[in-house]
């Protein structure tokens, strides 16, 4: 299967203004008419999966995905309702969301799906969906936005969509459902009367949209805290979408950006904008926060037993860690003819030698990430000596399988250079195989062994990653 | 025409969590009980009013959240289901409830005369929020009064909790004279909860009572100072110190429930009857009840 990808983000308003009464004013339609343009990109982009980030969704518990198949209802606006109801019956891709909801778990998120009848779908993920897939031809899949959720949380719910779009090979198309400056006027308005609620919040969405329309979107996402404070009235769902949108589109600034329209819903700032990855070469950002790959801000608040300090011990950073004493027991390699041990290679977990020479061929035993000496494990370990799950780098381990298999190939007198053949074994697939393929392809890839890539249960040591290698034998004497 | 009254003002949290537990035919989730505390204080307020006679109740739900106005439901009859967008495993309840609707637009008309933003809502499509159908449902489980349901008017979130107050206690006072005028004896409650700061993570077992608690000591501090306020008839004490509480405990009087019912019932100065607290999923909910029956003007 192809690895999936974004295709593209569109940042879309959620007022049902632009699906019931868009005839009643000129940015009302002008809005409308961009979102039937951003409709026609899409279906012609030849996307298979639209995901909606909509912030009119607050969740407590976490992150929620909609998983009924086909949700249908009428929904109708709680500020809204004379402007009519909306009834919708979408096609939502429950696998998909499924998939996400595991891997949030995976990232550290607490979340859950959801997949009752009569579930309130939100005002704005209803008015993109139907305007943006009008015959429900793309599978869908919605998630909310979490009150209690900051930056860190946002990317990582992020992030582990993308491990779901790249694993089950999807053309993806990212949508957040938002306005910009939400500030609406608190008395009703005739429709001819609306313009955005006041000057200053004008000209940030214009700033905002300047930035957008040069694609510098992580640079919009730095800058949310900032924008919310500004311009967004302080509700419980922060300027959080551009976090997201960001963290999907893998922090980039360089996007190739559209604004399709920017108009007053009611005084909130309402825009479509169109973000395709193409690289646009607008440049750097200004500065950059961490970039988060595991959640572990989460405290055990259900536990009464436990206070704040014995949770902040609870969080586990990726950190290189040396194996408790109740591993596997160690020993020196087999000594026979014409094996090849090293001493700057981790010792053996059983009876046999770090590699064996075979006429012109080198066999080397699976080689894990554990160091040399020290026992620890680069990235850290994948669980700790209770078998609690622990946060990991796997771009550490697989460095340090290589690194190992390099130090065995050089006490045999070769090099990384005369690897012909790996099977690598991998831990838990969905997590890792991305940050493990890139680390290859910086490495064994520019050498150019054929591969295998499986997925098992366990290691005999906490890792995630293990390689059994074949290479060439140098020439001996 | 008759003088119309108050006979009692309440304080009545709608945690879905209540109306799960109690497993009423209505709801589809089944529950092993949980929140006993909030339930059996909800027993003691119905009890407290079982032999008073009125004729409807005027409801302020937080979780029907307006941003342009104030909001009345304008029909007569409301017939859904309801299902709760934060717990929908607890909270899938299939409603029917009556309104009042002669009380409600003169509820709404005393308001927009007052300069208050208002709007009647007359959308037959309209799903009624769980707030209001949750602190319906333990109130009067029976439903055989009808109701007036008031939207929450989000001005706290637009401005402050001192414009929110203004514009609450106007309100209140509007919906005040309304009943007065109207001939009709009238329960007015606020739905909503005290501190607000919530678990981010669900038990495996929603109702196992082992996991619940306040989320933290400060939050118990301030549930348990507006509680004495409330017991000691110390109405002005809770809107002078509304914009401290709303602001350090978090509390869902951001939605101006509470601030509007005190106003309703005219600052009271005589004691609230406090017929239970507990927390639900970290959060501090009280319920009380303001028997103005029992104190008249002369």
């Amino acid at each position: 299967m192809r690895n999936g990808e974004l295709i593209g983000s569109y940042i879309v308003p959620v007022h049902p203004h632009t699906i019931l009464v868009p005839e009643q004013n000129e940015g009302w339609s002008r809005l409308r008419e961009a979102y039937d343009t951003a409709a026609q990109r899409i279906k012609d982009s030849g996307a298979d999966l639209l995901i909606i980030y909509s912030t009119t969704w607050p969740s407590i518990i976490g992150h929620q995905i909609i998983a009924d198949p086909n949700p249908e209802w009428v929904m109708v606006d709680h500020d809204f309702h004379d402007l009519g109801s909306i009834p919708y019956s979408f096609n939502i891709d429950e696998d998909f969301a499924h998939a996400w909801d595991k891997a949030n778990e995976k990232r550290g998120l607490k979340s859950r799906t959801v997949a009752y009848h009569g579930f309130p779908i939100d005002v704005g993920s209803v008015v993109a969906l139907k305007l943006l897939n009008p015959d429900n031809s793309i599978p869908a899949v919605i998630v909310s936005s979490n009150v209690y959720a900051n930056r860190s949380e946002t990317t990582v719910l992020a992030k582990a969509c993308m491990d779901v779009v790249k694993a089950t090979g999807r053309k993806a198309v990212a949508v957040t459902a938002m306005s910009l400056s939400n500030r609406m006027f608190t008395t009703p308005i005739e429709p001819k009367d609306d313009r955005i609620h006041s000057l200053k919040d004008d000209e940030w969405n214009r700033k905002i949209l300047e930035f957008l329309g040069e694609g510098r979107l992580e640079d919009v996402g730095q800058l949310s805290r900032t924008i919310h404070q500004q311009i967004r009235v302080n509700k419980v769902v922060a300027f959080k979408p551009m976090w997201w949108l960001s963290g999907m589109n893998q922090n980039r600034n360089n996007l190739t950006g559209e604004v399709l329209a920017y108009e007053a819903i009611h005084g909130a700032g309402g825009a479509v904008v169109h973000l395709d990855p193409t690289p646009s070469g607008t440049g750097d950002k200004e500065y950059d926060e961490d970039d988060v790959e595991y959640f572990a801000g989460e405290r055990n608040v259900l536990d009464a037993e436990h206070d704040v300090i014995v949770e902040a011990e609870s969080i586990t950073e990726p950190v290189s860690k040396a194996i408790e004493t109740n591993g596997p027991a160690l020993w020196e390699p087999t000594e026979s003819e014409d094996s090849v041990n090293s001493n700057a290679a981790p010792k053996p977990v059983g009876a046999y030698p770090h590699a064996r020479r075979v006429g012109d061929l080198l066999y080397l035993s699976g080689v894990g990430p554990r160091q040399p000496g020290t026992n620890s494990i680069p990235g850290g370990p994948i669980h700790d000596e209770n078998g609690n799950p622990l946060n990991y780098d796997i771009k550490a381990q697989t460095q340090a399988v290589i690194d190992n298999i390099t130090r065995i190939l050089e006490e045999a007198g070769g090099s990384l250079a005369d690897v012909l053949d790996v099977t690598s074994f991998l831990v838990d697939m969905d997590r890792d195989f991305q940050g493990y393929n890139e680390v290859w392809a910086e490495t064994l890839g520019q050498v150019g062994p054929t591969r295998t890539t499986l997925a098992i249960k366990a290691l005999p040591t906490p890792i995630a990653v293990e390689m059994k290698v074949i290479a060439k034998a140098p020439a001996t004497d | 025409m008759t003088k119309g009254e108050i006979v009692a003002g309440c304080l009545a949290p709608h945690p879905p969590h209540l109306v799960y537990a109690e497993n009423p035919p209505q709801n589809e989730p089944v529950a092993e009980g949980g929140w006993e505390q909030l339930r059996w204080g909800y027993e003691r307020l119905r009890e407290s009013l079982a032999d008073v006679e009125y004729d409807a109740i005027v409801l302020l739900s937080p979780h029907w959240q307006t941003y342009v106005g104030t909001h009345f439901l304008g029909l007569p009859h409301f017939k859904n289901l309801s299902v709760d967008p934060v717990f929908p495993n607890l909270f899938r309840y299939h409603y029917e409830l009556d309104i009042d609707v002669e009380l409600s637009q003169q509820i709404h008309d005393r308001a927009a005369e007052a300069g208050l933003a208002t709007k009647m809502m007359n959308n037959p499509d309209f799903r009624v929020d769980y707030g209001t159908i949750t602190t319906g449902h333990m109130f009067n489980p029976g439903w055989d009064k009808p109701f007036v349901v008031i939207s929450s008017n989000r001005s706290r979130d637009y401005y402050s909790v001192e414009v929110m107050q203004e514009m609450m206690m106007e309100l209140g006072r509007v919906t005040r004279e309304a009943i007065l005028a109207s001939g009709k004896k009238v329960v007015v409650l606020a739905s909503n909860s005290l501190s607000h700061r919530h678990f981010t993570t669900e038990s495996a077992i929603p109702e196992d009572m082992s996991k619940e608690h306040i989320t933290s000591h400060a939050m118990h501090l301030w549930d348990m100072r507006m509680i004495e306020y409330f017991r000691t008839g110390q109405a002005q004490r809770i809107i002078d110190e509304m914009p401290e509480f709303t602001e350090q405990a978090i509390a869902e009087s951001d939605g101006g429930g509470l601030t509007w019912l005190l106003s309703t019932l005219d600052l009271p100065t005589y004691p609230g009857i406090l017929h239970g607290y507990g927390t639900i999923i970290g959060t501090g909910n009280a319920i009380v009840e303001w028997p103005a029956r029992n104190h008249k003007e002369a």
